[in-house]
């Protein structure tokens, strides 16, 4: 039986972040706003309006094009993609076809610990369309012309992915780097972030191209986009393996089912009669202005990666999950260089002590800060707590003051309100207690109430001291010191 | 003192020594349009109430001696493809009949800061399509010195107001001949801009690539006062120049002794009109005798220039018109009871079925089929290689020559209905201004005299943003000959 390997590449449409719309000086992000409000002439396509072409959307398009290693063309223009939809005032859409803003590009990425690249076909620049609403119940639909001149940079990728892990890692790779470089917040619920796919099979070991695809849509979601990738492969998998032939049409993910639809045949290709707009003059950009929108590019992440391995002796996977997000490593930076000065005004010149604490900064950011910012919805810099604050409480943990359980107590604390770790320990009274005879007494009564285990550990099952352990933080309300709990095991027990 | 012999200069004299009050003034030209419009039809819409407000804030400014600009309170009318917010705007045509825009055209808004008084909204063929104004679908406009035939189109309305002394200056647009042409037609004086010297914004688009909006008047003189007030930078239009305004008026009175003057050999082809010719070549004889140096010049690509004109155009328009689909403005079969639609393709299609008239349906088939893929290099494409080759020719000659002449229509004013059914035939009347078009520089028709009492146009073409050089020949021609001064008998 002949083996399949599947040949896919996206279509991604990013929305740029601007102040303004592509083309009118609309503002640029409607969320939350009343339908129609943030429109006018041009951008509902009034008769006589005209567009001016966006100077932050063209640079933000190359700034991003560089990032993925793009060509960026000297002579670049816009062109009219004619169609008749409702969401679509002008009747056409203006659109780049054959001179976009960035060609060829590649891109390297990790998928599960492996490098992985892909060729970038092109990226250029078009403006978004409005939104149809469809009232339940109704037998009409509503326009609502807010999103209409959003600022769109489309990335075509070559069918270089072979598999939907490789499709999802990309996507999430190109999110990571347009937040990053702040051209988009690459939200793909809120459609910031959008993906169609192309994908087919070949024999296993063939380099051609099927003389089949199918366009897949309707994806709002990493997890969607290789759900429905991998349906697909087994789908048309199964089709092959039947002796089938599988025809070019677009089909669109169903979230609930788990299924693709067909939703149409493009048998015969879609004449939209692209022509040069004559309302926006040629863009020309000179070697300069590529070179000053290139100095703006910040550390890439995995530029950003390499350092915090290298720097910090960071582990591997700890270092990739900082990277993920731009503003959590640039705080976790900020919770270091504040550890390191504190360390040195306090004459402590101990590297192996600043890699400890480091490495617990790093613990944190990517642990319950991490869990914490995504429940809150916000990013690191949005949060309460300070650098200082954070590196605080670290300090105080080095230092036995609180206990790490008591800590993530008081860290919830400061994430919620914003206050010093050292007035939050003193008011809850987590202050860490490290009195020998304090602790004894609550382990006495521990052993009291829990002679089997005192039998268990006796009979040398000796992992019956994390029963014991969490007894007695359980009594002190986390306020023990563990060490200190540890040796009044050994003494009593031993 | 004769009404129709006031000009914007003579007028703005009298509204300044307070000897004539903008309200006066106003309500004489308001009278002449009630009295003439049965007959001419140039206005689509008069919007009295408005124009008396405007005429009463001319005023106020003349009387604190505020007064700085030529066009403070003298009447004026824009062609109905010029936005006017709150006032309806059709483009003379039934698709966007009860549109009123929410917003102003640049020029617009100029010329009504400059303290022009509007009157209203002026007749033209629906979108500017056509050389008669018989495409309105309002009604054709009459020409005031023959009422049996055409004004010329498409700005007619804006022609005929003028020559007709119901407004004393008007706009318009020429994307191929639509404001030399009417102006030949009427005994007035009609400037092409160079493409990009006059801002297009709000405008409502024909063919983007070449729609020049300009102003008809009655004068060089006056033509030279509205031209300054258009003319300028648009941040709003993304092809608008940057180059400054020159004070266009300052240079009327200067000679134009030792002007190299290039006669075009293809604009005195077969089907120039004798007396046509006649005429012309009279006024290019007097141009020698101002002190010009006449030479034949010949630009062959000047052959090609009106198939180029007839798919870049089409082309243009078929896009530019795909807004006007029933969804969110103007006529909808959505909004006729009677006739609902049963699916959105049927909405589409009815409602530009029933909104556009003829001749916009036959340049947006033309337009689809030289974009569609397979053609589009056989016709859009290489059209456009051609223009290029005509730009150019014209840059080459104007290296040689101070200025271009030629005749501006091959004919006399037609009758009307005469050429409505045969659309090659009205094509052709646009053939010795559609190359101006092309290659995107200024051209202007002045009065030059009449064949068998109906008026003929000198055309003069200059160097891309040289209007002024076209302002100053051409003042020196009209103050010689005083053909403007022949009024019509209505």
């Amino acid at each position: 039986m002949t083996e399949f390997t599947p040949v896919i590449g996206l279509e991604i449409h990013l929305q740029l972040k601007t102040r303004s719309k592509m083309f009118c000086a609309s503002l640029n992000g409607s969320d939350g706003a009343d339908p129609n409000t943030n429109i006018c002439e041009v951008c509902t396509g009034q008769p006589g309006s005209l567009p001016v072409a966006n100077r932050e959307a063209i640079e933000k398009a190359i700034l991003m094009g560089l990032a993925l290693n793009c060509e960026i063309a000297e002579y670049s223009k816009f062109d009219r993609k004619n169609y008749f939809y409702p969401d679509l005032p002008k009747g056409y859409q203006i659109s780049q076809f054959d001179k976009p803003i960035c060609g060829k590009g590649e891109v390297r990425f990790e998928v599960g610990g492996k490098e992985c690249r892909v060729s970038i076909t092109r990226a250029h620049l078009e403006e978004d369309a409005g939104k149809l609403i469809h009232p339940v119940n109704s037998d009409y639909s509503l326009v609502d012309l807010n999103r209409a001149g959003t600022p769109l940079l489309e990335t075509v990728t070559e069918p270089d992915f072979t598999s939907p892990e490789q499709a999802k890692a990309f996507l999430q790779h190109l999110r990571t780097l347009a937040r990053y470089l702040g051209v988009s917040d690459a939200d793909m619920e809120k459609g910031q972030l959008r993906c169609d796919a192309n994908i087919s099979m070949r024999p296993h070991g063939s380099s051609a191209l099927p003389n089949y695809k199918v366009e897949v849509k309707n994806m709002n979601s990493f997890k969607a986009v290789e759900e429905a990738l991998t349906y697909e492969i087994e789908r048309q998998s199964a089709e092959l393996a039947e002796g089938r032939k599988l025809a070019t049409e677009t089909r669109g993910w169903s979230d609930e089912k788990k299924v693709t639809l067909s939703q149409r045949s493009k048998e015969g290709s879609d004449d939209y009669r692209y022509f040069p707009e004559p309302d926006l003059p040629v863009l020309h950009f000179t070697r300069e202005f590529v070179e000053t929108i290139r100095s703006r590019l910040p550390e890439l992440p995995a530029a950003k990666r390499a350092r915090l391995i290298s720097e910090y002796n960071l582990p591997e996977k700890l270092a990739g999950q900082l990277v993920e997000d731009k503003f959590l490593a640039e705080y976790f930076e900020a919770v270091v260089s504040e550890l390191s000065e504190w360390l040195s005004v306090a004459g402590e010149r101990e590297p192996e002590k600043l890699k400890a604490l480091v490495k617990e900064a790093a613990n944190w950011c990517a642990g319950i800060f991490t869990e914490l910012l995504n429940a809150a919805g916000i990013a690191a810099g949005e949060s309460k707590v300070t650098p200082e604050n954070f590196a605080e409480l670290l300090k105080m943990i080095e230092k036995s003051e609180v206990s790490k359980t008591a800590a993530k107590a008081v860290f919830a604390e400061m994430f919620e309100t914003g206050e010093d770790p050292s007035n939050i320990v003193e008011e809850k009274g987590l202050k860490q207690v490290s009195d020998a005879g304090a602790i004894e007494a609550v382990f006495d009564k521990v052993m009291a109430g829990n002679p089997k285990w005192v039998a268990d550990y006796k009979a040398g099952k000796t992992q019956v001291a994390g029963s014991f352990i969490g007894a007695v933080m359980k009594e002190t309300k986390g306020k023990a010191n563990p060490q200190v709990v540890n040796e009044i095991l050994k003494k009593k027990l031993e | 003192m004769d009404f129709t012999e006031l000009t914007i200069a003579s007028a703005g004299k009298l509204l300044v020594e307070k000897k004539l009050s903008v309200s006066e003034l106003v309500n004489a030209c308001l009278e002449r349009i009630s009295k003439l419009e049965p007959k001419l039809h140039a206005f689509i819409l008069v919007a009295e109430d408005k124009a008396r407000e405007q005429a009463e804030m001319a005023q106020k400014l003349i009387d604190r001696g505020e007064a700085d600009s030529p066009l403070l309170g003298i009447p004026m009318g824009h062609k109905d493809i010029y936005c006017t917010r709150g006032v309806e705007t059709t483009a003379a045509s039934n698709i966007l009949k009860g549109y009123v825009p929410p917003y102003s055209a640049t020029t617009v808004e100029k010329l009504e800061k400059a303290g022009a008084v509007s009157l209203g909204k002026l007749n033209c063929d629906a979108f500017a399509h056509g050389s008669s104004t018989e495409n309105s679908d309002f009604g054709p406009t009459h020409n005031p010195y023959d009422i049996t035939r055409v004004p010329g189109g498409s700005s007619g309305g804006s022609a005929v107001a003028v020559a007709a002394s119901e407004v004393f200056f008007s706009t318009g647009t020429d994307t191929g001949s639509s404001i030399r042409l009417p102006a030949a037609f009427t005994n007035t004086v009609g400037l092409k801009p160079t493409y990009g010297r006059v801002s297009r914004y709000g405008i409502m688009a024909m063919a983007s690539s070449l729609d020049s909006p300009g102003p008809i008047t009655k004068t060089v003189e006056d033509c030279a006062y509205v031209l300054s007030a258009m003319a300028g930078h648009d941040p709003r239009d993304a092809t608008s120049s940057k180059r400054p305004v020159p004070d266009y008026a300052s240079f009327l009175g200067q000679d134009i002794k030792g002007w190299k003057v290039g006669v075009l050999k293809e604009f005195f082809s077969q089907g120039l009109d004798p007396a046509v010719e006649q005429v012309t070549r009279k006024a290019i004889a007097e141009l020698s005798s101002l002190g010009a140096k006449i030479e034949e010049v010949s630009l062959p690509s000047l052959e090609y220039a009106l198939a180029v004109y007839y798919i870049i155009t089409p082309s243009e328009i078929s896009s530019n018109l795909a807004r006007y689909d029933g969804i969110k403005y103007g006529f909808s079969v959505e909004k006729e009871e009677s006739s609902a639609a049963r699916d959105l393709l049927e909405v589409y299609e009815r409602s530009r079925g029933l909104g556009f008239g003829a001749e916009a349906k036959r340049r947006i088939m033309i337009g689809t089929y030289a974009l569609s893929s397979g053609y589009y290099d056989a016709y859009y494409k290489k059209a456009l290689k051609v223009r290029e080759l005509i730009r150019r020719d014209y840059v080459s000659a104007f290296e040689k020559y101070d200025l271009l002449v030629g005749p501006v229509s091959p004919t006399p004013p037609f009758k009307l209905g005469e050429k409505a059914d045969d659309p090659l035939q009205m094509y052709l009347s646009d053939i010795y201004m559609t190359p101006i078009n092309l290659a995107g520089i200024p051209a202007i028709s002045v009065p030059c005299g009449f064949v068998a009492g109906l008026p003929a146009g000198l055309q003069i073409m200059g160097p891309h943003f040289a209007e002024e050089k076209i302002l100053q020949a051409a003042y020196a021609y009209e103050q010689a000959t005083q053909f403007y001064k022949i009024r019509p008998k209505l």
